[in-house]
């Protein structure tokens, strides 16, 4: 049953992508010119003569003479076979590029959510069983200001001070000295140590939304009649709040990783481009600026595979947590 | 104890001598009989005056976008007006007495002084010079709103003194003025976007929950493609499509246009459900019984039905909009000088050096904070008095 579940959903997931993909290859072929103009108006702006002959060899490599349309299906199933095409700027396989700085998102967007999840938990519970009390009232205030102060402006301070205080370098995911060596336990202690930075600057605007619904849905929760039984009915206030109204603020949790994990990635961008973070924020902006496109358009299909699969997996842990959930036969009304 | 009455004593009891009146159960007080008689808005307005932080928020976004509006007026400077004596000023504090005595509100004038190892520019405080603030005054002329020249202005600084009150920026520029002249495009292009997904996400939902069907499939399909992916890198990736030699203008309504775009989906779901849900409430039904027509129903029932539930809900898009376009110019794919919003003022608060040296360059990140704390109240507010069910 979960299996054929499964199964059907990543079925499902094919359609959902093929849209996303042509978004994607809409949205890199809007701007005007391609790269190669761009390097050639830069290459004579530079009183340099381009070289023609590897500009057209590229020309037809990657199909730039066929129309959009068939490019967009050359792009696809390359893209398919795990060809992602050439960075013109960088002058690398595209496949060379991303790996580490994927993997770096996917690890900076997974200890996010864990800490937002770990920070979310404990405060949304306390305000919603003190509801109007002093204390609820600070964490909702403390929760919008973390909505409402812009990513990249936080990232900067606390950068300033955690240079100042804890004596981090400046931006980065490691010291400066373990940069080009290769990865070993003092390399690994160096990224431990910076990572908190990142992880917490992402996470607040997370956890304050988070905050904000753990409470709201679990007051929902507390004034259902079932709670009132049990509470007349003798069981401890703990057990009373633990035992099932909290696990339906669990399931909230969970299925809200669909909605999270886009915020995350997002949040992530700018965050990585403040604090020069090798993942993949930086480059993408650099690649967007110069119209490398297959290096843009890799990215952001990989960020939207991402997340598909997260929710994938969002799905399949709350099917497994509630038992109301139902796994055949689509939606119920 | 004899309480007990005796058996054949009737138990005494009170009788009121006031005449009876049947109905004085059913006799509304004044405020019932208010609310009963009041139409959904005025009811909505009722609830919505006791959540009185969201009360407070509106009045606050109003003085805000009142100031937005006539920012001319307010600002002592320009927002492009050069004091290329006074580059990177911290900000002068203001005070009412010297040596003692009153002079009203005034401040002290600034000494450079060049820091010969680091070529820093420094400024000492002189309280010898005393610039008096002026009022309701003629300061610098303007073009008020591009239409008619004028000079008069609410504060001034004194005839040959400066007044930076919240510093001066990289080349002089006074920052309370420029974040005046900044809340005009910042505040607007919030409204601008909203505007840009209110109509789309109507319209688009609205066709959904009206025709249903196959259309109905592919827009909720489309939308939860929209909704999985990367808000940022995708407004990047559309931010960049923006030739350079578009006009400042153009790409202001560029950036309107992309806030909005990635933004419908949240409203279109909602008015699509809400159509669904509506159009089977039993007062539809009976408009249905007693003959009134498709446009009566959708006009008259439906939408005011669900309006204020949307505009509640599109209350709440704003200050994601806000924070979009300050992100956007902050990265420099936004908006571009010479046009002031707080996400290009901010621009130049990139680097570390200004959080060391120049920490009032940060202050536009101020009213950020504070206009998305008021949204998100009234938001709030409205959600609540938009909700008939509490």
């Amino acid at each position: 049953m979960l299996f054929s579940y499964i199964i059907r959903r990543i079925l499902l997931m094919i359609p959902t992508l093929l849209i996303t993909s042509a978004l994607i290859f809409t949205v890199m072929e809007l701007p005007p010119g391609d790269f190669f103009e761009t390097y050639q108006a830069e290459m004579q702006a530079q009183g340099e003569r381009a070289d023609m002959s590897r500009v057209e060899f590229l020309k037809k490599e990657y199909h730039f003479d066929k129309p959009p349309i068939e490019r967009y299906f050359y792009w696809l199933w390359d893209f398919v076979r795990g060809d992602f095409g050439y960075s013109f700027e960088y002058q690398l396989p595209v496949r060379d590029i991303i790996g580490d700085k994927l993997l770096l998102t996917v690890v900076i967007s997974f200890l996010t959510i864990i800490f937002t999840w770990a920070i979310a938990f404990p405060i949304g519970i306390y305000s919603a069983t003190h509801q109007y009390s002093w204390g609820d009232y600070g964490l909702t205030m403390l929760g919008l200001l973390g909505i409402a102060i812009p990513h990249f402006l936080l990232a900067l301070i606390v950068m300033y001070f955690a240079n100042i205080w804890f004596g981090l370098s400046i931006g980065g995911l490691m010291a400066p000295e373990y940069l080009n060596q290769p990865m070993s336990w003092e390399k690994m202690g160096s990224i431990l140590k910076h990572i908190w930075l990142p992880v917490v600057l992402i996470g607040v605007t997370g956890t304050a939304g988070m905050i904000r619904a753990v409470r709201a849905n679990l007051l929902d929760e507390l004034e259902k009649q079932y709670v009132t039984t049990a509470r007349a009915k003798g069981m401890p206030p703990g057990r009373a709040l633990m035992k099932y109204p909290f696990r339906m603020s669990l399931n909230f949790f969970v299925s809200d990783i669909g909605s999270i994990l886009p915020a995350v990635i997002s949040g992530a961008e700018i965050v990585a481009i403040v604090l020069s973070l090798p993942t993949t924020g930086p480059l993408l902006i650099r690649a967007l600026q110069a119209q490398d496109m297959y290096l843009a358009g890799s990215f952001l299909m990989f960020l939207a595979i991402l997340t598909v699969i997260g929710v994938l997996i969002s799905d399949l842990a709350l099917a497994i947590l509630d038992p109301r959930v139902r796994l055949q036969g689509g939606a119920s009304k | 104890m004899s309480a007990l009455p005796k058996a054949d004593q009737s138990l005494p009891h009170f009788v009121s001598a006031a005449p009876f009146d049947a109905h004085s159960v059913m006799r509304l007080t004044p405020e019932q009989e208010k609310a009963a008689l009041a139409s959904q808005w005025q009811l909505m307005w009722l609830k919505f005056k006791r959540h009185k932080l969201a009360l407070w928020s509106g009045w606050f976004l109003i003085v805000v976008y009142f100031v937005a509006m006539f920012c001319e007026i307010f600002a002592p400077y320009g927002s492009q007006t050069r004091n290329t004596d006074f580059v990177r000023a911290p900000p002068q504090a203001v005070h009412l007495f010297h040596e003692g005595s009153f002079v009203g509100p005034f401040v002290y004038g600034y000494r450079q002084k060049l820091d010969v190892e680091t070529l820093r520019r420094n400024y000492e405080v002189d309280t010898t010079q005393v610039h008096r603030i002026r009022f309701f005054c003629h300061g610098e002329p303007y073009k008020f709103w591009g239409l008619f020249e004028a000079s008069w202005r609410l504060i001034c600084p004194a005839e040959d003194g400066v007044l930076f009150l919240l510093g001066t920026d990289r080349v002089g520029r006074d920052i309370f003025s420029r974040i005046l002249y900044g809340a005009r495009i910042s505040l607007t292009i919030g409204i601008l976007g909203v505007s840009v997904s209110f109509i789309l996400g109507v319209v688009i939902g609205g066709l959904a929950g009206y025709y249903g069907g196959v259309f109905d499939t592919v827009t909720q399909r489309i939308i939860e493609v929209v909704q999985s992916l990367p808000h940022i890198p995708l407004w990047m990736a559309l931010a960049s499509i923006m030739p350079a030699s578009w006009s400042p203008l153009l790409v202001y309504l560029g950036i309107t246009v992309i806030l909005g775009l990635m933004d419908w989906t949240g409203l279109a779901r909602a008015v699509r459900s809400k159509l669904l849900s509506l159009r089977e409430e039993d007062y539809v039904m009976a408009a249905q019984l007693m003959g009134a027509k498709t446009p009566r129903i959708v006009g008259r029932h439906l939408i005011p039905g669900f309006m204020s539930h949307l505009i509640a809900k599109a209350t709440i898009a704003i200050p994601g909009m806000i924070l979009g376009e300050t992100a956007l110019s902050f990265l420099g794919l936004g908006l571009r000088p010479p046009i002031t919003s707080w996400g290009v003022m901010l621009n130049e608060a990139q680097n570390i050096n200004v959080v060391a040296l120049y920490p009032w360059l940060m202050f536009p990140a101020i009213p950020v904070i504070l206009i998305i704390i008021a949204f998100n109240f009234l938001g709030d507010g409205l959600r609540d008095a938009a909700d008939p069910y509490r």
